[in-house]
């Protein structure tokens, strides 16, 4: 298995929804995810491309900075790039770099798209850290939608973060 | 002062166990928990083609750790406050709890919302800061339900694995403000405890949390959980305090690559738990813009000189030593009266309290030496060699003081010992009609092999030693 397929196996494994795409289809696949979405929360530097299928209004976290207040409004997806992805693991690294945002961006809202492109996988948590440009940033590992298991190993998904994660991966 | 410290046993651990060996349900939700727990961590670790390499690498790491200490403290004390964090040295709980209470104050907060962590459990932080009149509130779900039942964990990983979803429900309706439910499905109850913490998030000031690690390079923090309820007190609230025990520190960051393999395999036994979070002093609009750093010594320094107890302070804090222990599966978590519980707590809290501490010098008795939890510990803690060092260190129960001196008395003599087998034999003549009903043991006998007898039959002395059977069956003809 290839770094790819391992990364969207395991990733799944999250229950993450997964999905996948060219370059070229990436804009009405965002568009399809995003279309239930009040509206899209978007960090500063995200890709112009990506956002000209978009169906519904757009919030971008500008010079004004979104509160957490604001984040809360139910309905809000949030649209994000990732700086590395771990194929092993299924995770995606969130680096607060040009397209990602600050922290509580992908936070408070309740529904998360990333976009992982085929050359950001790495095999494992070491080859991340390598490929980290400056690891003194905030960094976010993500590993499907929040979850816990306390009430009798149940484990339930959704409890303070997004409840629900989407990932499109962009293969050449 | 140490003796109310929440890593104290206030009763002597065969005591404790046997009143909890009585709570059937504690006995059938822990097997489960643990069952599950360990099973789903073999599989995750027999993925991995390096996991023992990767044990011994981690341990030399911390072991580095512990030789270094002072210079990493300081390298990660000046990398941490060049990147605006605000370091404090803490010695024990008292001036630790000092310290934050101190912080939270000049923030003029009523409350403060907390991630789960052990360092401020070991210093009882949240009762401190409830006497000075803030309000701990704690934000992952098991630690919210044990702390609106007035309870105590029993678990590092799953604190309220003693508490049924029914019993769950109906604390939610009694001490939950806005809960009305009547559902007691798990989604429910979660459901309720975001809605319930989102306002809570939403409107704190102040955060207290620990952290897994601390990075002496970067004067990074990494905080591992599943919930999210960390991602919030990280993010939202405009100051943070970290209490951070001094043997959380790795020297570099590239050892984090190990350390976040081991952890969450070992943990939960998941590949990776949902969410990490690695942050380096302040980020201007991104986050807390006050960060406090209480690195906190609390009788570390001290274990760190014992050549052989030292290896305690590895631990990172997995829980998988609780899992694979027959003891902690059966009596649980309270049994150990410490934050500490289960295998690692019997060498932790003792070490860290002094063994003279409450009833402490019991702990490392609470084990059959087995060996389970070494060989599950990530960072390869040899548990039953301190248990033994700790058993040879520690106060001896009176008991066993004064078997093991007549019996050294008898044993340095060969005849003094032959005549002594002979009294035996011929004094345990008469029990042997009683024994034979328990298939050649006694149930009971007076002190001080009573001590022995609590817990265990006892053997009788053979009918015939050996050199009498040599010489009635060779030496005969």
């Amino acid at each position: 298995m290839n770094l790819p397929e391992l990364f969207a196996e395991r990733a799944g494994d999250y229950r993450a929804g997964m999905h996948h795409c060219t370059e070229a289809e990436l804009p009405a696949v965002l568009a399809g995810l995003l279309a239930g979405a009040s509206r899209v929360v978007l960090p500063a530097g995200i890709a112009e491309p990506w956002l000209t299928g978009l169906s519904v209004p757009t919030l971008p976290d500008g010079t004004a900075p979104l509160t957490a207040g604001e984040l809360d409004e139910a309905g809000l997806s949030v649209l994000t790039g990732c700086a590395v992805a771990i194929a092993e693991t299924g995770t995606i690294v969130l680096d607060a770099g040009p397209g990602q945002g600050r922290r509580l961006l992908t936070l408070v809202p309740d529904h998360h798209v990333c976009v992982v492109r085929d050359e950001q996988i790495v095999a494992d948590v070491p080859d991340m850290i390598s490929a980290l440009p400056d690891p003194t940033r905030p960094l976010t590992m993500i590993s499907g939608p929040s979850a816990t298991s306390d009430i009798e190993l149940n484990r339930v998904e959704g409890v303070h973060g997004p409840r629900r994660l989407d990932i499109v991966c962009v293969h050449p | 002062m140490s003796r109310n410290l929440p890593i104290v046993a206030i009763t002597p651990f065969p005591v404790a166990a046997a009143h909890e060996l009585g709570d059937a349900q504690l006995r059938a939700n822990l097997g489960r928990a643990t069952r599950t727990i360990r099973d789903k961590r073999a599989r995750v670790v027999a993925e991995v083609a390096d996991w023992e390499p990767m044990r011994d690498r981690a341990a030399a790491v911390k072991d580095e750790v512990l030789d270094n200490l002072a210079e990493l403290l300081a390298r990660f004390e000046a990398a941490a406050v060049a990147a605006g964090a605000t370091v404090h040295h803490a010695t024990d709980a008292a001036h630790a709890n000092a310290i934050v209470t101190e912080l939270v104050k000049a923030q003029r907060a009523e409350s403060v919302v907390k991630i789960k962590s052990m360092a401020t459990q070991e210093i009882g932080l949240n009762e401190a800061l409830e006497a000075a009149g803030v309000t701990p509130i704690e934000t992952d779900l098991a630690e919210l339900i044990v702390q609106l039942a007035d309870d105590t964990p029993s678990h590092i990983l799953v604190p309220a694995i003693h508490y049924n979803r029914s019993q769950i429900r109906e604390l939610f309706a009694r001490r939950m403000p806005g809960f009305t439910a009547t559902s007691d499905e798990p989604a429910v109850l979660a459901g309720a405890a975001r809605e319930y913490l989102r306002r809570t998030f939403l409107a704190a000031k102040v955060a207290v949390c620990g952290a897994n690690f601390a990075i002496a390079e970067t004067g990074s923090l990494v905080i591992v959980e599943s919930e999210g309820n960390g991602r919030m007190c990280l993010t939202l609230p405009e100051t943070l305090i970290a209490v951070v025990g001094v043997e959380k520190l790795l020297p570099r960051f590239a050892d984090l690559g190990d350390f976040l393999r081991l952890l969450p395999r070992s943990s939960t036994g998941e590949r990776m738990n949902p969410y990490t979070s690695i942050f380096t002093g302040v980020t201007p609009g991104d986050g807390p813009q006050r960060l406090h750093i209480v690195l906190l010594d609390n009788g570390r320094t001290q274990v760190a000189q014992d050549p052989v107890g030292r290896a305690a302070l590895r631990c990172i804090r997995c829980s998988a030593c609780l899992n694979v222990c027959p003891v902690y599966e059966r009596a649980g978590g309270h049994a150990y009266g410490s934050v500490y519980p289960g295998p690692i707590g019997a060498i932790l809290s003792p070490q860290l309290t002094g063994q003279d501490a409450g009833f402490n010098k019991t702990l490392p008795y609470a084990s059959t030496l087995c060996g389970a939890c070494y060989d599950v510990c990530p960072v390869k803690i040899n548990i039953p060699e301190i248990l033994v060092h700790l058993r040879q260190t520690g106060p001896k129960p009176a008991a066993e003081r004064a078997a093991m001196s007549t019996l050294s008395w008898l044993m340095r003599d060969r005849r003094r010992w032959r005549a002594a087998l002979r009294a035996a034999r011929s004094g345990s003549a008469p029990l042997r009609l009683i024994a034979r009903r328990h298939g050649g043991t006694l149930r009971r006998v007076p002190w001080p092999l009573s001590a022995w007898t609590a817990h265990r039959d006892a053997p009788l002395p053979a009918a015939e030693s050996f050199r009498d059977w040599w010489r009635r069956t060779h030496e005969s003809s």
